[in-house]
């Protein structure tokens, strides 16, 4: 804890001092199921009954089903792509548990998990991977950006809020998600930079699931991603991203600390990838099947699985709870994605200034009379 | 050449292909060349088109960069005071915002700035447009912003034969060159010669006619040719001009064919706002507007964000809104010229 509290800015950056667990990711639940002590979490995991255990797993096997119904429609036709996020669900979970609703997140393509917990409809969410709108739901209903595809940009929305929240006074924190590719672009340490010297109440979560693409991480860092943040004088937190507890307490340390005014965190899960970088991407030419074994044995679904059964909880009772639960979601996801339709034409021309320009509704004006002319043609 | 010679050189390739030839023979032909951008090496490149380079020329050669566009093209920069002729990838046109600083505030102004003293026979390619029913920031067409740049050559293509001699004439200039490919036509075929490499400045001509000129670049050159085919049923003939370079625009070529048939028809996958055509529009009217029957009319993209996908039909020229423009241009329609709402209905 201590690590973390103490922010010296005399300290020679990068400072290994403000990082943990940068020799050992941070872990308390082991992928055999076992439950380990750890000084530094286990503080903030007080209350993580086998109710909340049983939640946490509930949670962590709808987004996988999410994920798997939707990358199935990709196949259908009925969505356009899909950025699978199976391997990744406790990193996702853990970290959105940690937040209230008010918190503001700022996601990349990848955090279905965040959208769900946020409460968005399915259908809602699929709009933009089928191709009819950009935003599919309401960033300012849901505290919860719209996907964004330039790697890193949200991270400097993410330090503005934060920022603007400090300025009004207010307790809130402003989270942005993204991957290890992203640790390299401009923007990302250019947040940094601002977090730091705003001491904004922001959260940094890094999912390094291990590839950009087809690019190892090796490629962007030749030592942990969760050093880097520490030369900017941010701290950081180096966690199993498969162990949904030790991600849980790990956010709920870097809340605790910018709702307090502590400043900005940096969370480095480490996770994987466990399917393709898209539903267009081919896995096999860049990385091996040994290694995909590898992370399956540290299964975040499973790993919890285990653990409720080693507590003695009703494990079979809990599994077909999920069981119903994840039928439900994907049977809803399933109607709603078919029940998606494409708007009119005419939308095109919608909200591009919040006061329609002379010129813009000049083309509207001119493309209705081009379909005019034309579409009955074509059925006559 | 004989037509064993011919036959020997010639192979059908698909434009993406075509590319990749390209590189390979650029990279065979001069060692300072190499080739750099996100996930081109071991993978490929997203659309394949750096496939199997990195396995023979290596990864000093072929290099796999971290993800970071300014630092692509910045780092690119140094290389090049040293003597190398970088070819850079920047993965999709709506990624190459973050690099924008370095190639409109540096790469483009070296050359001026130090008095021709530093060189940059940079080429950065970049897969654009749209059509091929991607999510956002995949199918834009940026080429205007670097069009208005003075010191970058911006040229594109429209068959593999153009993507192969367009390419090996981008690595071989000292100028640096903003290579602009048209994904959606990256797995159309077509005979490459290997031998042909073409002038960067001059646009071609396609098809010759006397009634309309039809001026466009990159994926809507095949549109073109086909509106210029359906038209040519109903008896009109379309001159189909293929730019090519988009900065500088060949204006001779152009000015030359309106001034026999007197109409101009310029399209393009760009928002129509101080786009390629404002430019080419402008430029015509000034030196042949004596020889135009018509007004000139743009079909391009509207002046909104690229839309979501199921969209892109109606936001992207198509061959009924080039042949409605002909239309118009010789006066078969005046949708534009009246109340346009009104003229549902009208052809
Ligand atoms: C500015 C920018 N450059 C390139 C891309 C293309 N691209 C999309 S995802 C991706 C890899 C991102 O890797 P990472 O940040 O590790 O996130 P992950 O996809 O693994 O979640 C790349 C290069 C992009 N979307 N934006």
């Amino acid at each position: 804890m201590s690590l973390i509290e103490d922010r010296s800015l005399t300290a020679p950056a990068p400072n290994p001092a403000l990082a943990a667990g940068l020799d050992e990711p941070l872990t308390v639940l082991h992928p055999d199921g076992s439950r380990h002590a750890s000084e530094l979490l286990d503080a903030h995991l007080g209350d993580v009954d086998e109710h909340a255990l049983t939640d946490l797993y509930v949670d962590l096997s709808i987004l996988r089903r999410i994920d798997a119904e939707a990358f199935a429609l990709t196949r259908q036709g009925e969505l356009l792509l899909w950025p699978p996020s199976q391997g990744q669900e406790a990193a996702q979970i853990g970290s959105g548990r940690a937040l209230r609703d008010t918190d503001f997140v700022f996601g990349s393509y990848r955090e279905h998990g965040l959208a769900y917990l946020r409460g968005v409809d399915q259908g809602e969410a699929m709009r933009v991977w089928k191709g009819v709108q950009q935003s599919g739901w309401d960033p300012m209903e849901h505290h919860l950006a719209t996907p964004q595809i330039i790697i890193g940009a949200q991270s400097l929305h993410a330090t503005g809020y934060a920022m603007a929240s400090r300025l009004d006074g207010s307790d809130d924190v402003a989270v942005a998600y993204f991957g290890d590719g992203a640790t390299s672009e401009g923007d990302v340490n250019e947040a940094m930079v601002f977090a730091s010297a705003f001491q904004a109440p922001v959260i940094f979560v890094c999912q390094n699931n291990q590839y950009a693409i087809s690019e190892p991480v090796a490629v962007q860092s030749g030592f942990p991603l969760a050093l880097r943040p520490t030369g900017f004088g941010i701290p950081s937190l180096r966690v199993d991203g498969n162990d949904v507890l030790a991600v849980l307490a790990a956010t709920r340390i870097a809340v605790e600390r910018a709702r307090s005014g502590g400043g900005p965190t940096f969370i480095e899960a480490m996770t994987y990838r466990m399917g393709p970088h898209t539903s267009t991407d081919d896995p096999k030419r860049y990385r091996s099947e040994d290694e995909v074994a590898a992370w399956r044995e540290k299964d975040p679904i499973v790993r919890l699985e285990r653990h409720l059964e080693a507590l003695g909880a009703p494990i079979d009772r809990i599994r077909e709870e999920a069981r119903i639960r994840c039928d439900a979601v994907a049977k809803d996801l399933r109607a709603a994605v078919t029940a998606v339709s494409v708007p009119d034409h005419r939308a095109l021309f919608d909200h591009v200034y919040t006061t329609p320009t002379a010129r813009l509704e000049r083309q509207r004006a001119e493309h209705d009379a081009f379909v005019a002319s034309v579409v009955p043609e074509e059925h006559a | 050449m004989t037509a064993v010679d011919a036959q020997v050189r010639t192979e059908t390739l698909q434009l993406g292909k075509a590319i990749g030839a390209a590189l390979h023979d650029a990279l065979e032909a001069d060692d300072k060349v190499f080739l750099m951008g996100e996930d081109i090496g071991q993978l490929g490149g997203v659309f394949r088109v750096t496939d199997g380079l990195q396995a023979t020329f290596g990864p000093q050669r072929v290099i796999d960069s971290p993800l970071a566009e300014s630092a692509i093209i910045g780092t690119a920069v140094g290389m090049a005071y040293r003597g190398y002729r970088p070819v850079v990838e920047i993965q999709f046109d709506g990624f190459i915002y973050p690099g924008f600083d370095q190639i409109v505030a540096q790469v483009a102004k070296l050359h001026y700035r130090t008095k021709g003293r530093v060189r940059m026979p940079m080429v950065i390619r970049v897969p654009y447009g749209g059509d091929i029913g991607s999510v956002e920031h995949h199918s834009e067409s940026p080429e205007s912003y670097f069009a208005h740049t003075a010191g970058l050559r911006v040229v594109t293509a429209a068959t593999p034969q153009e993507a192969y001699s367009t390419l090996r004439a981008a690595i071989a200039s000292d100028d640096p060159v903003l290579f602009f490919e048209p994904k959606s036509r990256y797995w159309s075929k077509g005979e490459v010669d290997r031998s042909i490499v073409r002038d960067l400045d001059a646009a071609s001509i396609l098809v010759p006619g006397r009634d309309v000129t039809l001026a466009t670049y990159g994926p809507v050159v095949q549109t073109a040719l086909e509106a210029a085919e359906a038209a040519a049923d109903e008896g009109i003939e379309i001159e189909v001009i293929d730019l090519r370079s988009i900065s500088p625009l060949d204006v001779d070529t152009v000015v030359a064919s309106v001034e026999r048939t007197g109409r101009l028809v310029v399209a393009h996958e760009a928002p129509k706002e101080a786009s390629v055509s404002s430019e080419l529009v402008a430029s015509v009217a000034e030196r042949a507007f004596a020889s135009m029957q018509a007004a000139p009319e743009r079909v391009t993209a509207y002046d909104t964000p690229y839309p979501p996908s199921a969209f892109e039909e109606s936001y992207l020229p198509s061959v009924d809104r080039i042949l409605d423009a002909v239309d118009r241009t010789l006066g078969r329609r005046h949708s534009r010229s009246t109340e346009p709402a009104a003229q549902g209905g009208a052809r």
